[in-house]
């Protein structure tokens, strides 16, 4: 590595490469379970090893003419989306709201509104269910889209409230003052700038509900089981190649939104950069 | 003459200016607030209002008193000591005849059992054997017949301790301790005992996984924070992409790799490390490696942000002075990374603390923590009380541990401002 810190002694250097055997290790720690099980999927034999029989797609098509996977897929989907959007809506509102609010309470405000995130999944599952099932939200896809909005909101809270704190209030004034109705200056003026904040959060929002599982456990009936909790149960019973077929498709949704995640960043960085 | 002429300018506009501003300033702060209300209606409806209900659940008692109506007001004015009078027995009786009429013996059954083991079969018995109200003065008398245990003074004072509205049973359960017979707080009986095994469990597990966590996330923070950003970045996404990749991906790619005829196992076995597959999954082992690979992304994060933030000066300055790379590095680089460390551990350690999908499905019977028991009461066996009490307890450590993590964060932000 010839742009290392500067490497003086005998010593500094062992310990440099010592830094970077291990490092390269945890990243094959990281990287390479994920990595293992994406080939198994497109195996022509139903043997979750190595070496593969032969390559096929069997298993998507397994997957695609399941109805079962094909429908918690779209119920991934339907939660997900609605949930997003709902949050993105309340989250927003609430980021621009803490942004100009002060108070001694703000804190304990922030802290309240940011809980969903810490709160064990499991007491939170539990609390719903016991509060949703007398009246009628169990077992339905409102109860479920409101349960993951509330665990998803504190992300757009965090990703819009950053954006507010590089944003000059200057601007929304210098709006009024040229004459903008309140609502102008929020759609022209705040909502452009503020917008990269809103896409990260929706982002942070998505991934939130399409990975979340122990609210669906508890609460979906055979209707709702969305792709997480397909995978739980397949699991369970015994895991087929389908299963992997699954998680592949799973995880290329995430590298899609943590790529379209990076992609705003750099975005920003640049328009920073260039101002 | 001019200063004359200001004051009396401020003078004349002050008020009403300094008025007008603080009004406005007011609507602003309505403004605001209504901006937030929307959110905190809503988490009061989805989180705050059923978590609250859940805690209240831990400490509602109100079964028994509704099957047993007559018997719990008959037993309101009894001491304790000894058995109750003739009209306890005859409340009972009445009761009795009434729940069987309505069906409920079963709700308070449920409910006295989990007390005082074998109560279902004490009530059930005596609901089917009873077969007309007993005649007045004999109602003692044909209870103890009809079972014995009528005659026992534990059996009334269970009915006594769970006469409601509220109880401490079920959070006194969730520690292992229940009341005797004379209302003193004692260790549970052995066979129940099981919950204090529980917590410890948990706690070791999140404690072995935090270590491992910190052992491995610290090099990676460090090689991370050292390498120029354009290296940093692109190592980066080794990171971000298991922290972006479905928590159920990652557990079944355990299991994949680990298990019996896993890859790893077939890989040992081909390369004749070992004869026979070994058990690296449905044990301790699978639950840490799993967790930890879950968990490592939290911990490198806040480790790398903090080192991040330390100048390379410092380090320079030190060599310069003459100290041995080592000590520099133990005295000047670590305590600096201190509050990273303990950001990031107590985030992994919070995180861990109320795992539940990871264990249940790469765990054995003895790997399960809390978590599993609070779903297990609340969608097996329906004990509904206890799956609360256990819930409250798990809430207030991981609260308690988040105000601390709260208190580290802030700290740190307020030494970084001051440093710029």
């Amino acid at each position: 590595m010839s742009d290392s810190p500067s490497l003086r002694t005998p010593s500094q250097r062992i310990a440099w490469a010592a830094t970077i055997v291990i490092s390269t290790l945890v990243f094959i720690f990281l990287i390479a379970p994920i990595l293992a099980i994406m080939p198994l999927s497109f195996s022509s034999g139903s043997y979750l090893t190595y070496p593969l029989p032969g390559l096929s797609l069997r298993w998507y098509d397994d997957f695609i003419n399941s109805p079962r996977w094909m429908n918690s897929l779209k119920n991934s989907m339907i939660i997900g989306v609605a949930s997003t959007l709902l949050s993105m809506v309340l989250g927003t509102l609430a980021a621009l709201g803490l942004a100009q609010w002060k108070s001694r309470f703000k804190p304990l405000v922030l802290a309240f509104v940011l809980s969903p995130v810490v709160v064990p999944g499991v007491i939170t599952a539990v609390g719903l269910y016991f509060f949703f099932a007398p009246i009628g939200l169990t077992g339905s896809y409102l109860g479920l889209i409101l349960a993951h909005t509330a665990l998803a909101t504190p992300f757009v809270v965090i990703t819009v409230g950053a954006t507010l704190q590089s944003f000059d209030t200057n601007l929304a004034r210098a709006a009024a003052s040229l004459g903008a109705s309140p609502l102008d200056a929020f759609r022209r003026v705040i909502l452009p700038l503020i917008l990269p904040g809103v896409a990260s959060g929706a982002l942070f929002a998505f991934a939130t509900s399409f990975d979340e599982v122990v609210i669906v456990l508890f609460m979906a009936g055979p209707e709702q089981r969305t792709l997480p909790r397909e995978m739980f149960s397949g699991i369970r019973e015994n895991i087929s190649p389908t299963i992997t077929a699954a998680a592949v498709i799973l995880t290329t949704v995430s590298v899609i939104l943590l790529a379209t995640l990076e992609g705003l960043r750099r975005r920003n960085e640049r328009l920073k950069g260039s101002a | 003459m001019t200063d004359a002429l200001l004051t009396g300018a401020n003078a004349s506009t002050e008020v009403p200016l300094k008025r007008r501003l603080r009004r406005a300033e007011r609507a602003r702060q309505v403004k605001a607030l209504a901006l937030v209300l929307p959110l905190l209606v809503f988490l009061l409806f989805t989180f705050a209002g059923p978590i609250a209900g859940m805690l209240w659940r831990s400490v509602d008692d109100r079964e028994v008193r509704q099957v047993l109506p007559q018997t719990i007001a008959a037993l309101a004015s009894w001491d304790g000591r000894d058995l109750p009078d003739e009209k306890a027995y005859a409340a009972l009786a009445g009761d009795i005849m009434a729940a069987r009429a309505s069906g409920t013996i079963a709700i308070a059954a449920k409910r006295l059992n989990y007390a005082l083991n074998g109560f279902r079969t004490i009530l059930t018995s005596t609901a089917r054997n009873l077969k007309t109200v007993p005649e007045p003065g004999t109602a003692r008398e044909t209870l103890g017949k009809i079972n014995p245990a009528w005659r026992e003074r534990a059996t009334w004072t269970t009915i006594k301790d769970a006469s409601g509205p509220m109880t401490g049973f079920y959070l006194l359960s969730a520690l292992d301790l229940t009341r005797n017979v004379d209302g003193a707080i004692v260790a549970a009986p052995p066979d129940q005992a099981i919950y204090r095994d529980v917590f410890v469990r948990t706690f070791l597990i999140s404690l072995s996984v935090t270590a491992l966590c910190l052992i491995l996330g610290f090099p990676v923070a460090y090689l991370l924070a050292a390498l120029p950003p354009g290296r940093s970045n692109l190592l980066m996404i080794f990171v971000l992409l298991p922290f972006w990749t479905s928590l159920l991906v990652r557990t079944c790619a355990w299991i994949v790799l680990l298990q019996g005829k896993g890859v790893v196992n077939e890989s040992l076995l081909w390369l004749g490390i070992v004869d026979t597959p070994l058990r690296l999954i449905y044990n301790r082992f699978g639950v840490c490696v799993a967790m930890t690979h879950v968990l490592l992304p939290f911990m490198i994060l806040p480790l790398y942000s903090s080192m991040k933030a330390i100048s390379p000066a410092y380090m320079r300055a030190a060599a310069s002075l003459g100290a041995p790379p080592v000590a520099a590095f133990l005295r000047i680089y670590l305590p600096q990374t201190l509050p990273g460390i303990g950001a990031g551990s107590l985030l992994v350690f919070i995180l861990a603390l109320g795992y539940y999908i990871t264990p249940a499905l790469v765990g054995g019977a003895a790997d399960q923590m809390i978590s599993y028991f609070i779903a297990l009461y609340t969608t097996e066996t329906a004990n509904w009380g206890l799956a609360s009490a256990l819930g409250a307890v798990l809430l207030l450590a991981t609260i308690l541990l988040a105000l601390v993590y709260g208190k580290l964060v802030q700290g740190q932000q307020v030494t970084g401002g001051m440093k710029n």
